[in-house]
């Protein structure tokens, strides 16, 4: 069954949500990570979870990209638009990992392998520490992440083994495509670096621009500002915000940082000890009450400070 | 110590055994001479004792067989005390110049484990020449590859004395094919394949089976003549036997691929081993340990090489030598070889090989990016087992006998020292390993300048000491550069220029 | 029933054999995730220096006390083997630390052809037998001519394991070097910037991994009275799929997986047939690995995205 979040439905992302958690769980042997914890991420929004460190973000985060197979609980990705609920509980009922829906289609990611939650889903992520492939080229990088439009013809297509025409037009179309994320990340001068030689800051968007070249619909990322300066975590700010105003992609992350939190999401999840406490927009969770208490430790008044201080407040109390 | 005068109360031993730990460094530049002499003096001869006692049972006794068959005890602690001596004085006289930087470097900075990158530094004198040279090594290496049998005969004088030359090309290039085979595998894929003969093995006994059944050259007999199964069954079969050992690389490789690492390792040596023990135990198919012989010869696409009616010196108007087939034999290899090249460079360029390669460099990432890693190992799997298959059937014909002492774990580890060896991912220096490990281990065949009076005498087996010899080069070629003789890897695409990739950047794979 | 006990007594100590040998491969690949190829042929190496010793003692120095000649023989070869295993430490292995996993493994490779070899130069590559040592058995049934027997060799090797187990499991759980040997194990880093020296702990491990191939090597010598310069290798490849099949890394799980090799070798050989008695021993490996890839006692390894 659909559980409606206690939330009005007045909500963006209850109307249309592309992402919807039901009733998600997760234990290891005894302990449990994420217990029953229930949210919806709106199509075309930047939507954040936070919470202090051992809240569960990260679990949350590996369930929904298919590393982890969640305990107990649902998450459904509606591809095109709003799917009802007698729809997605005929889905979840038939046993199916995907189905076709009126708008799209819809998946169930706890059912999908972690490689399909990305190339049929089109869920694609980001690591808290830095995966790239280091030891191949930016570009190699994200070619890739292309490989799925580039091996629709099979993963030995003879067309590619001899290299003809149609294959290179395919490989060019792949390269612009780098390129042009590569022009959006401020990138493309270190095109042909090797990876592993980046500085961090350009590490992180480099992975970004990994994740965005699989074309996600959704877009997860995990502490994209973690590390950061200021300036490059301005930068940050304006490369999400641009993917968001300029391409069919949603967010969602998870973040320490308090200012790309407020400035850039539409929507806050807040966790603590693998529960949901609050839901909703930053200014409604900036001032639940629940959320000052146990996160941000401050009175209203000092709030103004404490929010430019958020990111250190939360490493200083980072034990929950 | 011998060296220790009365004044001399420090033991140079054990002054060399702490050197971190032991005292300040203060006043170390004023007296630093002495100490160095004294300290090389102490390493040479702790060098030298520890000889002395590794040998003492093994070399210093010798348990032979007296006539009544029980043993006894030679002596032979003269021998013992030579190795000894020249141990120390080997030590003594490197350690006062070429490790005197390196030993007092290495005193100061021995506590942290020295990162790859600073190995790496240190282990790759030439990472910039060899980027310069590599866009010419490739068409020299072919280009002399494909002239060597001119060379050879030209030099040797003649077409029958250069046999022995032209057959240690073809060896040599077996092992280059196999190496680039095997270097799909655990270079570019990462993943550790101890067991790489087992698929040798395949093609071969594929191919032996085969082309000497007298089911099938009776059918074919009967429809296309008597002598189609003795002309074509190369060529018909060598496909065959890549293609079944592709299939078993996808039998053996659907269940382990998951498992990580070493387990892989241990599983696929374990399954190198299995069959192995199948190809001796199954007498009724394989004929057990005696093998299968009197398998057809090549032919030049169904022309015999032989001096009658009908051959290839006949047909082409030469007059008939053995020698020819032998050509021929080595331009296949070369053919197939170049053909195992071909392909990799392409599959790099394209996503199945993009993907192996990234799957060496972090398998969690790609599965993030959708790639479906089971199939992609798979498949590296299954076109390394093609090839170790093709160089199978190529070996069966070129020997005409296949037994299962061909293939032990030691040809494996052959192979794979080889792809370390050249440096893992990289074509050319796989080639150069080959032919250095191949054929420097060959030319230890020819030690017989040893037997001279004035050395060892007559007496003494110079083939004896070709696996000592052998075994101890690997161990010594690792330690000299462990990342092997080419570290950089070239990137498959590039926006504007190609830049090599350090190789203390690249990965090597978990699984 | 009678078969199969007597299958029992002989798996049992050719298990203990694998056990002792696995530990060597488990240690090491524990402390510094290295499969050591060359230690099957310092098992090798060290029969025939045991072979030496009890030759020095019996034909030489004449003595006739068997245990003396045993316990003497065990010092010796564990004393010596243990400095080849360091000296190949040294000169091998630790010039490799910190780089590259391949490089040690190929440095080991070559390092066991070129122990096996030596031992065939310096040795020659003829079996090298010694007269029985210990001949006595006990009956321990006997039913329509059928007896099972347990001979004293027997008893010594397993007594010797078990009494060496002990040992050892007291020298890694209670002493400071088990404890260096554990912080090695878990970070090299940290541990030295703890002060542990890791270089000295490295070797001893080496050192104590030899010395237990040691013991393994004298009992194989006394149990087949006979030793060869190529009989490192299948013993060493059996106790490294013991190691693996214990979980490697886990010391219980070493003698655990060395028992069990032992035993389903002597089984098979039993009722099914001995030329395909390899086959099982890796076969087992294989199914047990493919569907527990941590091995029996291993800990999982947790996959951290």
């Amino acid at each position: 069954m659909c559980a409606a979040p206690a939330a009005p439905s007045a909500r963006s992302w209850d109307a249309d949500p592309i992402l919807v958690v039901d009733h998600l769980s997760m234990r290891f042997g005894g302990l449990i990570a994420v217990n029953d914890v229930s949210f919806r991420a709106g199509r075309g929004d930047v939507t954040a979870v936070i919470g202090p460190n051992g809240a569960g973000k990260t679990t949350v985060f590996n369930c929904i990209t298919g590393f982890y197979k969640p305990s107990a609980g649902r998450l459904a990705m509606n591809h095109g638009g709003p799917v009802s609920a007698t729809e997605l509980t005929a889905v979840t009922a038939a046993g199916e990992a995907w189905a076709r829906t009126a708008k799209g289609a819809v998946y169930l990611l706890e059912r999908l392998p972690d490689h399909k939650v990305a190339s049929w889903a089109r869920v694609a992520r980001t690591f808290q520490n830095i995966r790239l492939f280091s030891g191949m080229t930016v570009l190699e990088n994200l070619l890739v992440a292309q490989h799925m439009s580039l091996s629709d013809a099979g993963l030995l297509s003879p067309a590619a083994l001899i290299g003809l025409p149609s294959w290179r037009r395919k490989q060019k179309v792949a390269v612009e495509r780098a390129v042009y994320w590569l022009e959006k990340t401020h990138l493309v001068h270190r095109a042909d670096d090797p990876a592993g030689d980046l500085a961090y800051g350009d590490q992180r968007r480099l992975e970004i621009a990994r994740a965005m070249c699989t074309e996600p619909v959704l877009l997860c990322l995990d502490e994209p500002a973690a590390g950061l300066n200021p300036r490059e975590s301005a930068a940050l700010n304006a490369l999400l915000l641009s993917i968001r105003a300029e391409h069919a992609t949603s967010v969602l992350l998870i973040e320490h940082d308090m200012s790309v939190v407020m400035e850039i999401s539409d929507h806050v999840v807040v966790l603590e000890y693998g529960g949901k406490i609050a839901d909703g927009t930053p200014d409604e969770v900036r001032h639940d009450p629940r959320v000052i208490a146990s996160y941000l430790g401050v009175d209203d008044e000092e709030e103004a400070v404490a929010e430019a201080k958020a990111t250190k407040a939360l490493s200083a109390e980072a034990n929950p | 110590m011998a060296s220790a005068g009365p004044v001399d109360v420090q033991d140079p031993g054990l002054l060399n055994s702490s050197g971190s730990a032991a005292g300040p460094p203060v006043g170390r530049p004023a007296r630093r001479e002495a100490p160095r002499l004294k300290r090389a003096a102490g390493d040479a001869l702790a060098s030298g004792l520890l000889t002395f006692f590794v040998l003492l049972p093994l070399v210093g006794f010798h348990a032979t067989e007296s006539g009544t068959g029980s043993l006894m005890l030679d002596y032979r602690f003269g021998l013992v005390g030579v190795f000894a001596l020249v141990v120390t004085a080997g030590r003594l006289v490197l350690n006062l110049t070429v490790w005197r930087e390196r030993g007092a470097s290495r005193r100061v900075a021995r506590v942290p484990p020295a990162s790859v990158a600073e190995a790496e530094a240190v282990a790759s004198p030439w990472p910039r020449l060899g980027a310069a040279l590599s866009s010419l090594v490739k068409p020299a290496f072919f280009g002399i590859a494909i002239a060597y049998p001119l060379i050879a005969v030209t030099l040797v004088g003649g077409l029958g004395p250069s046999r022995y030359w032209i057959d240690l090309g073809i060896y040599i290039l077996t092992y280059v094919m196999l190496g680039w085979g095997l270097n799909i595998v655990v270079g570019l894929a990462g993943l550790l394949d101890l067991g790489y003969v087992a698929f040798y093995a395949v093609g071969a006994y594929t191919f032996a089976l085969l082309s000497t059944s007298v089911p099938i050259n009776d059918f074919l007999a009967g429809h296309l003549g008597d002598d189609f199964w003795k002309a074509w069954s190369f060529w018909v079969c060598l496909p065959l036997s890549g293609l079944l050992a592709a299939f078993w690389g996808v039998i053996l490789g659907f269940p382990v691929l998951r498992l990580r690492g070493d387990y892989l390792a241990i599983v696929t040596l374990a399954f190198g081993e299995i069959i192995r023990l199948v190809l001796i135990n199954w007498v009724s198919l394989t004929n057990g340990g005696a093998g299968i012989a009197s398998i057809p010869p090549i032919t030049f696409f169904g022309m015999p090489f032989t001096s009658g009616e009908g051959g290839f010196a006949e047909t082409f108007g030469l007059t008939y030598d053995s020698m020819h087939r032998m050509i021929f034999l080595y331009f296949v290899i070369l053919g197939l070889a170049a053909l195992t090249a071909l392909v990799t460079v392409r599959l790099r360029k394209m996503p199945v090989g993009r993907a192996w390669e990234a799957l060496r460099e972090d398998e969690i990432a790609c599965r993030s990016l959708g790639i479906n890693t089971t199939l992609t190992k798979l498949t590296a799997f299954a076109i390394g087992a093609m090839f170790g298959g093709f160089a199978g059937a190529f070996f069966a014909v070129r020997v005409r006998f296949v037994s299962p002492e061909s293939f032990t774990f030691m040809e494996s580890a052959v192979i794979l020292a080889i792809v370390v060896l050249g440096g893992m991912g990289s074509q050319m220096g796989v080639a150069a390993a080959a032919i250095l490990l191949i054929g420097g281990m060959e030319m230890l065949r020819n030690l017989s300048f040893l037997k001279s009076a004035w050395l060892f005498g007559p007496d003494f087996d110079p083939t004896l000491y070709r696996m000592l010899i052998f075994g101890f080069a690997m161990v010594a070629v690792m330690v000299w550069r462990p990342r092997g003789l080419v570290a950089n890897r070239m990137p498959t695409v590039f926006l504007k220029e190609r830049k090599s990739v350090s190789g203390s950047l690249v990965k090597e794979g978990h699984g | 029933m009678e078969i199969f006990v007597q299958q029992l007594i002989n798996g049992l100590t050719l298990g203990s054999i694998y056990g002792l040998i696995a530990i060597g491969y488990t240690m090491v690949f524990g402390i510094i995730g290295m499969v050591n190829f060359a230690h099957g042929d310092v098992f090798m190496v060290s029969a025939f220096t045991g072979l030496i010793c009890i030759l020095l003692l019996t034909t030489v120095l004449g003595m006739s006390s068997i245990f003396l000649i045993l316990a003497i023989t065990l010092v010796v070869a564990m004393i010596f083997t243990g400095l080849v295993s360091w000296t190949i430490e040294r000169v091998a292995y630790r010039p490799l630390r910190g780089s590259f996993r391949l490089a040690p493994m190929i440095s080991a490779i070559g390092m066991s052809i070129f122990l096996s070899n030596f031992v065939q130069v310096a040795q020659g590559p003829r079996n090298k037998p010694i007269p029985p040592m210990v001949t006595d058995v006990i009956v321990l049934m006997e039913r329509d001519g059928y007896q099972v027997t347990l001979a004293y060799k027997q008893v010594i090797i397993m007594a010797v394991t078990a009494g060496l187990l002990v040992v050892f499991w007291w020298l890694v759980q209670k002493t400071s070097l088990g404890r260096a040997q554990r912080a090695c194990e878990q970070d090299r880093k940290m541990a030295a910037l703890l002060g542990v020296n890791v270089d000295r702990t490295i070797s001893l491990t080496f050192v104590i991994g030899a010395a237990l191939a040691a013991v393994a090597g004298v009992m194989y010598l006394m149990y087949y009275g006979v030793v060869n310069f190529a009989d490192g290798f299948v013993p060493g490849v059996k106790a490294f799929t013991a190691a693996v099949l214990g979980g490697i890394g886990s010391l219980p799980g070493a003698v655990l997986g060395g028992l069990l090799i032992g035993l389903i070798e002597t089984f098979w050989s039993a009722y099914f047939s001995i030329e395909y008695k390899d086959v099982a021993a890796f076969s087992i490996l294989v199914v047990v690995l493919i569907f527990m890839p941590q091995g029996l006692l291993g800990r999982p390894e947790v996959e951290k995205v």
